[in-house]
């Protein structure tokens, strides 16, 4: 194993043993949205509300496998104090690194994509430690859920 | 002394050796424990294969050719070996080939339905039946309105056997698994055969998890539809088996149509051809047959107490040392009973997720199933997700249990 492979596999632990901004928010305003993978049972709740500067509040829940936890957990971190367009833009930014990692996992040559992993921080853990198109549901996860408490953010 | 006497140890190097991928794969030290999934191919069926298309191949049951003719012999000898494999006492009528064990559930639900199942009629399953024999059945639960029942299972995934009579009673038939692919466990189904024949039920088994380690009986165990496939049983994926009670099968209308199951076809209607090809359409699996036949042969090659005897000692192994290594951590799903399962382990582990486990594990080269294992309704009644499954076969040994827990000390250090 390289030595990146195992500072992604750390920081993947780190925030699956000890997740960030977790738990639910109960302010009136929050809304809270649960996302489920019936496939291998993880299970994400978003809650979200906005702060008076119009900057996201966000934490996170649930359970299930190592790459869906963190994954919620450092989106948490990424999306907090972020404004919705700003926290709309990070969700398609890690969508396409899975896409792309996605589709050169599935893809025989082990061609490097073109993509700037550096730009994502500790994010870039994630297409470190997914090694099979299946766990990448797993790490889009709580992105997905997000996004729909942000549609419903929006609604209200 | 000479051995006389003594049971015959199975040479597990030497049928280790007889399986190229252990020496041919890019994973030098696989240990392969997912049988109960696929299991792997013996040098004896691969070469079947190319043999067969190197010399023998034609379409079947058509040509007025030698060649046509010989291709229609190694497939109709295929189906006599897998009758034989079962006991059927009409081995060449009695078998239909299907694309899988999935397909052949598909096609007793659909052909049944015709006129043995009416709305309103129930049928008998259990609740560790593998979802090959659950939604065939929802699905003619939708479309004609049958009831389905569900036996319970116990703490140790036993099923219980109490309301049995319940449920038995006016219903029309019981499908069942003869080993379940999450728990392992082996029912009474010669029991429950016979049980449900006193309330004058049809019964299927399915045997596609049963047939890799122990010797079926159809006589008697007297089923009348039993189901296996056969690329669990050292043959290849593309082929499964149907095997049914000769007047059953003659009663019982066609499931797909096309060529030959066909015995005339007009343009305002068609007559099908006698069992057992009226159930099987289109060019049949031909290569996968012979492939098959020589998958059997390979079992039977092997004494089936000495396979018992290796795999029972390595399900042991396994259970023992999970508990001595992992204590209160380890969950083992299943009975505690060693004599009632069969084949695999299925566990949970300090709450670290089966996908966790299992890519860790992969790590080492080792290969376990992670995930429902098409058990939902299992699932739901274990109260998990999802669990590991180490499952074994004839080709394993004691080292590649040691490599699984040797692996999974990894795991659990890791997600402390």
């Amino acid at each position: 194993m390289t030595g990146l492979e195992d500072l992604y596999r750390e920081i993947v632990l780190d925030h699956y043993r000890n997740p960030r901004n977790k738990g639910e928010i109960n302010t009136p305003t929050a809304v809270r949205v649960e996302g489920f993978n019936p496939l291998c049972g993880d299970e994400i709740v978003v809650t979200l509300d906005l702060n008076p500067d119009g900057t996201l509040n966000i934490k996170i829940d649930g359970r299930g496998c190592s790459i869906s936890q963190s994954s919620a957990s450092l989106m948490s971190e990424t999306i907090k104090g972020s404004q919705i367009k700003e926290a709309r833009n990070k969700v398609t930014t890690f969508k396409n690194m899975m896409t792309i990692h996605e589709n050169s996992l599935e893809s025989s040559d082990d061609n490097e994509t073109s993509f700037d992993i550096e730009s994502l921080g500790e994010l870039a853990a994630l297409q470190g430690v997914v090694k099979f198109p299946v766990r990448i549901k797993c790490a889009t996860l709580a992105w997905n859920t997000l996004l729909e408490g942000l549609d419903d953010l929006e609604k209200d | 002394m000479a051995d006389q006497g003594l049971t015959l140890k199975l040479d597990v190097a030497k049928v280790k050796s007889d399986f190229p991928i252990f020496s041919k794969s890019k994973y030098p030290k696989l240990v392969y424990l997912d049988s109960a999934a696929t299991s792997q191919k013996p040098r004896s069926v691969i070469d079947s294969m190319s043999s067969y298309y190197e010399t023998t191949h034609a379409n079947v049951h058509r040509g007025v050719y030698s060649l046509a003719e010989d291709a229609t012999r190694a497939f109709e000898d295929a189906r006599i070996q897998s009758g034989r494999f079962v006991n059927a006492e009409h081995p060449s009528r009695e078998i239909v080939f299907t694309k899988n064990a999935t397909e052949a559930f598909n096609l007793l639900s659909n052909s049944l339905s015709v006129h043995y199942l009416k709305p309103g009629d129930s049928v008998v399953l259990t609740l560790m039946e593998h979802h090959a024999n659950v939604v065939p059945w929802l699905m003619l639960k939708e479309r004609l309105g049958i009831n389905l029942k569900f036996m319970d299972i116990d703490q140790n995934g036993e099923l219980i056997l109490d309301d049995i009579d319940e449920l038995l009673r006016d219903s029309k038939l019981l499908s069942l698994t003869m080993t379940s692919n999450v728990l392992g466990t082996v029912p009474p189904f010669k029991f429950l055969v016979e049980k449900a024949h006193e309330y004058g039920l049809l019964t299927i088994l399915d045997a596609a998890q049963f047939a890799p380690h122990k010797k079926i009986d159809v006589i008697d165990i007297d089923a009348d539809f039993l189901i296996f496939t056969g690329h669990k049983i050292f043959g290849p994926t593309g082929i499964g088996v149907l095997y049914g009670k000769q007047d059953l099968l003659e009663s019982m209308p066609p499931f797909l149509g096309g060529g030959e199951m066909i015995r005339d076809v007009k343009i305002d209607g068609f007559t099908p051809n006698e069992i057992p090809w009226k159930f099987e359409a289109g060019t049949p699996p031909i290569a996968e047959a012979v492939g098959l036949k020589a998958g059997i042969e390979y079992l039977e090659s092997l004494d089936y107490e000495a396979i018992s005897e290796h795999e029972t000692a390595l399900l042991k192994y396994m259970i023992d040392s999970l508990q001595d290594t992992f204590a209160q951590d380890i969950a083992i799903h299943g009975p505690r009973n060693i004599e009632k399962r069969s084949g695999l382990v299925s566990f949970s582990l300090n709450e670290i997720h089966p996908h966790d486990i299992a890519q860790v594990l992969d790590e080492y080269s080792v290969c376990v199933r992670a995930g429902h294992h098409c058990a939902k309704p299992l699932m739901r009644h274990l109260c998990v997700s999802a669990t590991t499954r180490a499952s074994i076969s004839c080709y394993n040994d004691f080292s590649d249990i040691d490599a699984l827990i040797d692996g999974l000390k990894v795991v659990t250090k890791m997600f402390k």
